[in-house]
């Protein structure tokens, strides 16, 4: 542990210098590989759709002596022809699931299977879902999401910087892209707890992003008066200096969502906790990854264009030869040497 | 920006903060036993029941589309129908907003069944000639009187024995079929009618308005008005029971099996322009107007989801939820007195402090908005135990990297503070946009999990601001943490100081 805080104080000062910003190409190809990936799974293979969005019937049986077949017969009886998924849940349920059913249909199925396994109505867990009602919830969740980057974009823009905004936003949808891809390769069930968790994922990507950000405004603050830094060398060492921050903050994100992942999983099987927390958990991975390797990048791609900063990166290069060959390959001597002068600037930008 | 402060200024009196949320917390407690909301108010998910998510739709064979009154108007019926189950704490609540809302019922224990079949019928209004009226207890003398004209014997004995008092006999839809006599009561129960069979339907309407007649000594009035067809079959009625005795000449608009209103007819009215003048409140008026506008348009109600939970399995998610909680929770201790030993148990504490804060404001909202938990309200809670430990972190991490810059604790706790404090706004601000927008445009599970997450957030900072700062101060002060102790955290070599030292 407190090596690792030792690291932190490195990192702090520049002296320990991981280039992230300089290997942007990789972690775009990285990230393109990933979203590539995403694309191709979700046009190939689909998403899983849980009944909640194809529309049907599940009636699980609590009863101490579940059997497949017994359920199976309670489905004929019922006159129910299209096909049914009978499957047990742990040792003490039994699960029917069907396509959509009428009124009468569902009714029938219910009292079929209370009948058979001498259960009363009352203790057959059932979710019947309208064939339509998957169209009504995936629209809330798309407004949901397009207002919210919206919103979003328009506060940052404010309380950071526009290009901040657009960089942040680009990382929240990368990270739902690829979040969204895991799910269509691994097959995992998409169900509207999983659409909540997509939600949610948002807002924690953005707050990892905004304490980098946070940073990043504050070292860059004076830069272009200065002229000892290039934008992507400030960036640089924002990320760095906050990357403790970042990891402290997601573990102790993560914490709590494997908490409930291992305890919904665990022990309830498929449900609620289960569907949130592992759309929680992935997309919390993602999320640190694009707050730390995509979203200041694609800032800097943004800022760099401009005249200001591309005349100071020049200055820079000009002042200090060493210092702008180090900057792209990253070498920890050559963050030493810029340590002096690299204070210096902040301090001012303090006060 | 914030920095013109000057340190030394903003520091301190973490005393007073630290009251201040005294207060607060003690108010909060305060509330809860006073209000004696003591008990959890759980989700149908965590204690068995069921719940019912309607999407109201034009009805088949209309058109038009579906308007924000008529969504009002079909939650009112919909809440009748529900409420005559007579079961208690059931509950009908829209969710969403304007013309895009859903109609959400929840019935705790097994009357789910009953409810299902209830409430996916389609709901009609339609005006039909009062044959016959009285107070809504069941009367021997009715039974004995001599019908009515068109009364058959039966129907006066079905009228005889009606109790408007119970509640099943409020629950409206019971066989309205146009082309019978209906016996029924009004929607409050107060009184009862033999109903002749329908003669003009709400469809006929083609607008109806709550109006003031300034000159009638400001009495508020109802004024509606009929398509071609509608005209001439109000006019036919009109014409021919205004000149009929009591009650005969009454008509009465028939919502959903009950019995809205039964104006008297005063005279024929061909033109298709009618008026109903009583001595209405100004409430009352919009109310019938509002239920002549759901006439013009009945709605479907489609079943969207139909939820039913046993016993059993909502104490096992409710379990599961406390466990994933408590594991959560300790999972999160573990590691901030690992990483920030001593300084740790501010953490601890403030999570102490958020834990206590949240629950009691979920006692609270429970009794003032009936707020329930629901196992996604859980799962928001837990989550934002993540949220809530961010910000110390972003905090204490801060604090070190002035310390880094060397400064003392003692300062650095304050300017550390200045810097932090801006992040910490803005990461939380977007926290609760995306709970308030969840929250927004979401049903069911999803809202519940927004407002525990948005919930908390706002807790986050009110501890981060009311506690955790003042607490670091006030520990800044305190000579076991300016020694830098290895176990307090701020060590030099955790800072990684020493390390620059040798380099």
């Amino acid at each position: 542990m407190s090596k690792f805080s030792g690291l932190g104080g490195r990192l702090y000062r520049g002296e320990t210098s991981v280039n992230f910003i300089g290997n942007r190409r990789r972690w775009y190809g990285l990230s393109g590989f990933f979203v590539l990936l995403s694309i191709g799974a979700l046009a190939i293979q689909g998403l899983s759709l849980g009944i909640e969005f194809k529309g049907g019937s599940s009636f699980t049986v609590n009863t101490s002596s579940p059997s497949v077949a017994q359920a199976r017969e309670a489905v004929q009886e019922a006159g129910i022809t299209s096909g049914a998924i009978v499957q047990l849940v742990g040792d003490d349920k039994v699960r029917v699931q069907t396509e959509a059913l009428d009124a009468a249909e569902n009714n029938a199925l219910q009292d079929a299977l209370a009948a058979k396994f001498s259960v009363s109505a009352a203790n057959i867990d059932t979710q019947i879902i309208g064939p339509s009602w998957g169209k009504e919830i995936t629209r809330k969740a798309l407004y949901g999401l397009f207002g919210f980057l919206l919103v979003v974009m328009i506060y940052l823009a404010m309380a950071l910087e526009p290009k901040m905004a657009i960089s942040a936003i680009v990382a929240v949808i990368h990270d739902v892209f690829i979040t969204v891809g895991i799910y269509a390769l691994v097959g995992f069930d998409v169900t509207p707890a999983t659409i909540i968790g997509f939600l949610t994922i948002l807002g924690y990507s953005l707050y990892d992003t905004v304490v980098v950000f946070d940073r990043v405004r504050d070292n860059t603050k004076s830069i272009t008066s200065t002229s000892t830094k290039t934008y992507s060398q400030a960036v640089n060492l924002a990320v760095n200096q906050t990357i403790v921050r970042s990891a402290n903050t997601s573990i102790v994100a993560i914490l709590p969502v494997a908490a409930i992942l291992f305890v919904g999983a665990g022990l309830l099987g498929a449900g609620t906790l289960k569907d949130l927390s592992l759309a929680l958990f992935i997309g919390l991975i993602v999320g640190t990854y694009s707050s730390i390797f995509i979203a200041p990048a694609v800032l800097t791609q943004l800022r760099e264009k401009e005249p200001a900063l591309q005349a100071l990166t020049k200055r820079v290069e000009a002042r200090t030869p060493a210092a702008s060959s180090s900057a792209s390959t990253g070498s920890p001597a050559a963050a030493v040497n810029g340590r002096g002068p690299r204070n210096q600037p902040k301090r001012k930008g303090r006060k | 920006m914030s920095t013109t402060t000057k340190p030394t200024k903003t520091s301190s009196r973490p005393g007073r903060s630290l009251a201040i949320l005294g207060l607060i917390l003690i108010s909060m407690v305060g509330l809860v036993f006073l209000q004696d909301s003591k008990s959890l108010q759980l989700g149908l998910d965590l204690r068995g029941g069921t719940s019912v998510t309607l999407q109201p739709r034009i009805a088949p064979g209309e058109e038009g589309s579906v308007t924000s009154d008529a969504i009002d108007q079909a939650v009112s019926i919909i809440r009748q129908r529900v409420d005559s189950l007579g079961v208690v704490e059931s509950e009908v609540t829209a969710q969403g907003s304007g013309t895009n809302r859903q109609i959400v019922i929840s019935v705790p224990g097994d009357t789910g069944r009953r409810v299902v079949d209830l409430v996916g019928q389609t709901a009609e209004l339609r005006f039909r000639q009062v044959l016959a009226s009285g107070s809504g207890i069941p009367a021997a003398a009715d039974a004995e009187a001599t019908p009515a004209a068109g009364v058959s014997a039966e129907v006066n004995a079905k009228f005889a024995a009606l109790d408007c008092t119970k509640p099943e006999n409020l629950q409206g839809t019971s066989s309205d079929l146009p082309s019978d006599v209906l016996v029924t009561c009004d929607r409050a129960g107060g009184s009862k009618y033999i109903l002749a069979p329908a003669e003009v339907l709400g469809r006929q309407i083609s607008s109806a308005s709550a109006g003031l007649d300034t000159q009638a000594g400001s009495a508020w009035f109802v004024s509606l008005e009929f398509d071609n067809e509608g005209t001439s079959a109000f006019g036919a009625l009109t014409s021919r029971v205004t000149s009929l005795p009591e009650p005969t000449n009454q008509v009465a608009i028939v919502l959903d099996g009950l019995v809205v209103s039964a104006p008297r007819i005063t005279e024929a009215i061909p033109s298709g322009n009618a008026q109903i003048t009583g001595s209405f409140t100004q409430l009352e008026a919009q109310d019938l107007a509002n239920v002549l506008k759901y006439g013009a348009l009945p709605l479907a109600f489609d079943r969207g989801e139909v939820q039913q939970v046993s016993p059993t399995l909502g104490a096992d998610q409710l379990n599961a939820g406390v466990l994933a909680a408590g594991l959560g929770m300790l999972l999160v201790i573990i590691f901030t007195l690992l990483y920030y030993r001593a300084l740790g148990f501010v953490t601890v504490a403030s999570l102490g402090v958020a834990a206590i804060m949240l629950y009691a404001l979920i006692l609270l909202m429970g009794q003032w908005i009936g707020f329930t938990l629901t196992l996604a309200g859980i799962a928001g809670a837990i989550t934002a135990i993540g949220v809530t430990a961010d910000s110390f972190i972003v905090y204490f991490e801060r604090v070190k990297d002035e310390m880094r810059e060397g400064r003392s604790l003692r300062t650095a706790a304050e300017t550390g503070w200045i810097r932090a404090r801006r992040t910490i706004l803005i990461a939380d601000f977007v926290s609760i946009i995306a709970a308030v927008l969840l929250y927004i445009f979401s049903v069911g599970g999803v809202r519940g999990f927004a407002f525990t997450l948005g919930l908390t957030t706002l807790i986050d900072l009110i501890i981060i601001f009311l506690f955790t700062k003042p607490a670091l101060v006030l520990v800044s002060r305190s000579k076991f943490f300016n020694s830098g102790h290895p176990l307090s955290g701020f060590s030099p070599k955790s800072l990684g100081l020493a390390v620059a030292k040798e380099a």
